[in-house]
This record gives structure tokens, C-alpha cells and sequence, in this order.
């Protein structure tokens, strides 16, 4: 089979879900709107926590691309190709994955990145993480729009 | 050892008066030879407080009041109307909250907490200057989602004022809980005032704009007593363990949170101080604290490695089907 198993499909949208939700719970905002205060919610609240749970999800998004990419180039791309709108998305998750190593690296005791190169690089994760949602719904809202097209 | 009731009965202008004639003109900075080309190279500086010396008189409370008031935040009232209504209004801006010198506020970046301790039949008083404690790998600065709290090479960590949107998440995730938030100034008004933000959390810098000049914090050069010494954390480390030798004392900050850059030595354990000193909002504890960011620290190496595994096993699937195809390829030339 030249083409990627539905099984990828499925863990990307569950490993993007718990990014996006443990990232969002990075920022104070989960008590402060209540949402902690929902019985079985309260964990968005706790830092370390969703912390962890964000290390855990890029483990899996991160292993899972390198996977796809690498799968990509040796056989599906016989098949498919990447359109403009999927060249958009991965040059994106490149950089998010790229922001997210170098906040990862920053957070290890040995290494060490100034403040103003630590907030450029929290801002870009942030920014191109905006940027990839704004694209998703782009992509959902035009008819005809995809990621990869037959080659 | 001895008995020790530091100054007790001298209040702490009191005792300021009294002291400024016998000290006045001597230098009172404590600062390790090497220290200020140290700062310069980037390395990494910490301070030693050798608490069988403070007496609790004050000086370096009021040095540091004195030498950061420029940067104490002029909040903008009235202050926005915040959404929901329980986000709470932290205004330390009244008179009376700028005066307030027993607990850490925004105004009021170090205090002294007292403890009076019995230990091995005798009584102590030990007077401990609390601040923030410059953590070597500092969670707030880690876990910061807008890189307001940075790191800085010297061991200093700083929040920076004109970023921070006063979320308190780094006093959240803080072990001693030290920054204090002020509302109604900062980004946060430029943005979503109502929605989002709720002023800027301050804290000890370890007057940076000194340390980069190559003088002693304000509160190192204001002590009347020594109490406090700076230099490359190295040489603080040893002579940290080579103080508490010889008083048969006890160290903390050394290990905590997994090392930060504010050692104290003391003649008696610190968790009979822990018990004994008042704790709660701005008063921060002296219990034995874990390294916070360690278990972090192991995810972290997991998911950096984790597109090895992905590039691992997608070359070993690729492998797989390409014998798999020359297998076919064989079978096929065989029958033919």
C-alpha cells in the first residue's frame, strides 16, 4: 500500500487534541473562566501536570511526523502529492516543532538561552500554532482544499 | 555553641541609628575577590547568608525599598473592569500598601522572618532576610507561557515588566511562592484588560542594574554586619559548607528545587525554623523542596528523542516492504 493507514489519521487527531488543550492550559486561563471548575476538569488547573501531559503528546506528534515524513519520501509520494495548502501546514509544524525542541532544550539545567531569545521563541510557538489553526479552518471551510493530492 | 539573642530589643530604626555611628564609612559589602569579572563572563553568582550574623535590624530591607523604588510599579486607576468577576484585584498602591514590610509585596521585595527556636538546650533567635531564591534551573522561568520570567547567565532570575501580563502562574508553579502581582499596570492594559491579564508580578532582581555595573546587590552593601557575601556560586558553595563546619551548622538553598543561587547556613536545623517561622501569603517557607522541573526534565529528553523512534520505524517499515517486494520480484522470476 502506497498510501498512509487510517490508524496515523486517528492518533494525529487525539495527540493535536491533547496538544492544543495542554498547551492551552500552559496560560492561566482554565480557572479563571471555570472550565477547572467542571467535575473531572479540575487537572487543567495543575501546571506541572499539564506540563507533562504536553511533553508526552510532542513525544508522540513529534515521533509520528518524523514517521509520516520519512514514509512520505520513501513511498506514499508515488501516490500523493503535497499541495500548496499541505506545504503551508508542514512548513508550520516544522516550526512549532522547532520552537518546541529549542523551549524543551531551554528548560534542561544544562542549557542555557538568554531571556530575550527564550520570549522570541515562546512567542513564534505561539504564533505559529495560531497560524496553523487559522489554516486548519481555512482548509475546512474552502471546498476543494487539501493537504495532498494524487500524484 | 552559644546562646544567641540577636538584638532583640533593638527595634530596627533603633538599632539603624545606633549602628550608623560605629559603621559609618566602613565598607560593608561582602564581595568575593574574582566576582564582578565573573558576572562579566556570564558565570553564574549566589549569594551566602550567614544567619549567626543577622540580627534582624532591617538594613537590607530598607536598602532594597530604597534602591529598586524606580522600578516599583504606578498602577492606572481606576482599574479596568476585570471578567469573570473572580479574578482577583491584587493593589499593594495604597499607602499603607507600600509601607507593608513584613511579608514579601510588590513593594517590599525581601523581609526579615524571625524564629525562636529551642536546640540542644539552647534558645536561639535566627533572623532570616527572605527573597527570591534565584533558582539554578527556576520553574517560574520555565513554565512562563509568555517569556515574561527569564534566566539570566549571571544566576539572576527577573521578570520582565514591560512583557509580564500578571497571569501569577510563576508564583503558581514557584516553590516558595515569591512574586507578588500588582494590577492595573503592565501589557496587560494595552491588550484585553478585561479579558486577559491582570497586572505584573514582581520580585527580587538581585539588583541587576548593580550586578551589571560590577557592584553588590543593595541589600549585600547594606548590611551593617556582613551578614551577606556574593560571588561565583562555586566558591559560595565551599565556603557555605566550610561556615556551617565550623559552626556545626546547617545549610539550605544548597539542594532545594535542585540548586539555587541564595545559600543560608545556620546554627540550627532548618526545619526547626520551618516550624517556627510565620508562613502564608508573601511569607515564604523553609521546608525541604524537590526538584520541581526534574521529572520535566526526563519527558523532555523522551520527546526529543522521539523522532528517532518515528524515523526508526518508519526505515525499518520501508525495509520490510522493499524485501518484500524483492522477495515477490524472486518468486516471480522462479516461475518464469
Amino acid at each position: 500500500m502506497n498510501r498512509p493507514p487510517s490508524w496515523i489519521k486517528r492518533i494525529y487527531i487525539v495527540t493535536v487534541l491533547a496538544l492544543l488543550v495542554s498547551g492551552l492550559a500552559q496560560m492561566p486561563i482554565f480557572k479563571r473562566y471555570y472550565v477547572a471548575d467542571i467535575p473531572g476538569l479540575g487537572w487543567l488547573a495543575q501546571y506541572y501536570l499539564t506540563h507533562q501531559i504536553h511533553y508526552i503528546a510532542a513525544a508522540v506528534f513529534m515521533a509520528l511526523t518524523a514517521y509520516v515524513a520519512v514514509m512520505h519520501l520513501g513511498r506514499w509520494n508515488r501516490e500523493m502529492r503535497v499541495t500548496v495548502w499541505g506545504h503551508a501546514r508542514n512548513l508550520l509544524v516544522v516550526g512549532i516543532i522547532v520552537t518546541g525542541v529549542l523551549r524543551t532544550l531551554k528548560n534542561m539545567p544544562w542549557v542555557f538561552f538568554g531571556p530575550d531569545l527564550v520570549m522570541i521563541v515562546d512567542w513564534l510557538h505561539l504564533g505559529f500554532v495560531m497560524l496553523l489553526g487559522m489554516l486548519a479552518l481555512a482548509v475546512l471551510v474552502a471546498k476543494g482544499k487539501r493537504y495532498v493530492a494524487k500524484a | 555553641m552559644s546562646h544567641r539573642n540577636n538584638g532583640k530589643s533593638l527595634g530596627r530604626r533603633g538599632f539603624l541609628k545606633a549602628a550608623a555611628a560605629s559603621v559609618a564609612g566602613a565598607a560593608s559589602a561582602t564581595m568575593l575577590p574574582g566576582t564582578a569579572r565573573a558576572a562579566s563572563r556570564g558565570e553564574e553568582l549566589a549569594t551566602l547568608h550567614n544567619l549567626a550574623e543577622c540580627i534582624g535590624c532591617g538594613a537590607c530591607v530598607d536598602a532594597c525599598r530604597e534602591e529598586n523604588s524606580f522600578k516599583f510599579p504606578e498602577p492606572e486607576k481606576p482599574f479596568p473592569t476585570m471578567y469573570p468577576s473572580r479574578v482577583p484585584v491584587a493593589d499593594w498602591s495604597t499607602e499603607e500598601g507600600r509601607a507593608v514590610d513584613d511579608r514579601l509585596t510588590p513593594y517590599n521585595w525581601l523581609y526579615i522572618q524571625t524564629a525562636e527556636v529551642e536546640y540542644e538546650g539552647e534558645t536561639y533567635e535566627i533572623n532570616i532576610p527572605r527573597r527570591c531564591m534565584h533558582c539554578q534551573n527556576p520553574p517560574c522561568a520555565d513554565l512562563c507561557p509568555w517569556g515574561a520570567a527569564g534566566r539570566e547567565a549571571n544566576g539572576i532570575v527577573r521578570i520582565n515588566e514591560k512583557v509580564c501580563l500578571g497571569g501569577s502562574k510563576c508564583k503558581s508553579v514557584c516553590p516558595w511562592k515569591i512574586p507578588e502581582r500588582q494590577t492595573g499596570v503592565g501589557l496587560y492594559l494595552d491588550l484585553l484588560p478585561s479579558l486577559a491579564g491582570n497586572g505584573v508580578m514582581y520580585k527580587c532582581d538581585r539588583c541587576h542594574h548593580r550586578i551589571a555595573e560590577g557592584e553588590v546587590p543593595a541589600c549585600v552593601d547594606g548590611c551593617p554586619f556582613e551578614v551577606q557575601t556574593i560571588g561565583p556560586r562555586e566558591e559560595i558553595v565551599a565556603m557555605a559548607h566550610e561556615l556551617a563546619e565550623s559552626m556545626n551548622g546547617f545549610i539550605y538553598g544548597e539542594t532545594e528545587n535542585g540548586g539555587t543561587n541564595t545559600l543560608y547556613v545556620s546554627p540550627v536545623p532548618f526545619e526547626l525554623l520551618n516550624e517556627a517561622v510565620e508562613t502564608g501569603p508573601g511569607k515564604p517557607h523553609l521546608a525541604q523542596v524537590k526538584d520541581m522541573m526534574g521529572q520535566d526534565e526526563n519527558l523532555g529528553y523522551a520527546a526529543m528523542l522521539a523522532p528517532v523512534a518515528g524515523i526508526a520505524g518508519a526505515a525499518l517499515t520501508l525495509a520490510g516492504k522493499a524485501r518484500k517486494t524483492a522477495r515477490k520480484a524472486g518468486d516471480g522470476e522462479e516461475e518464469a
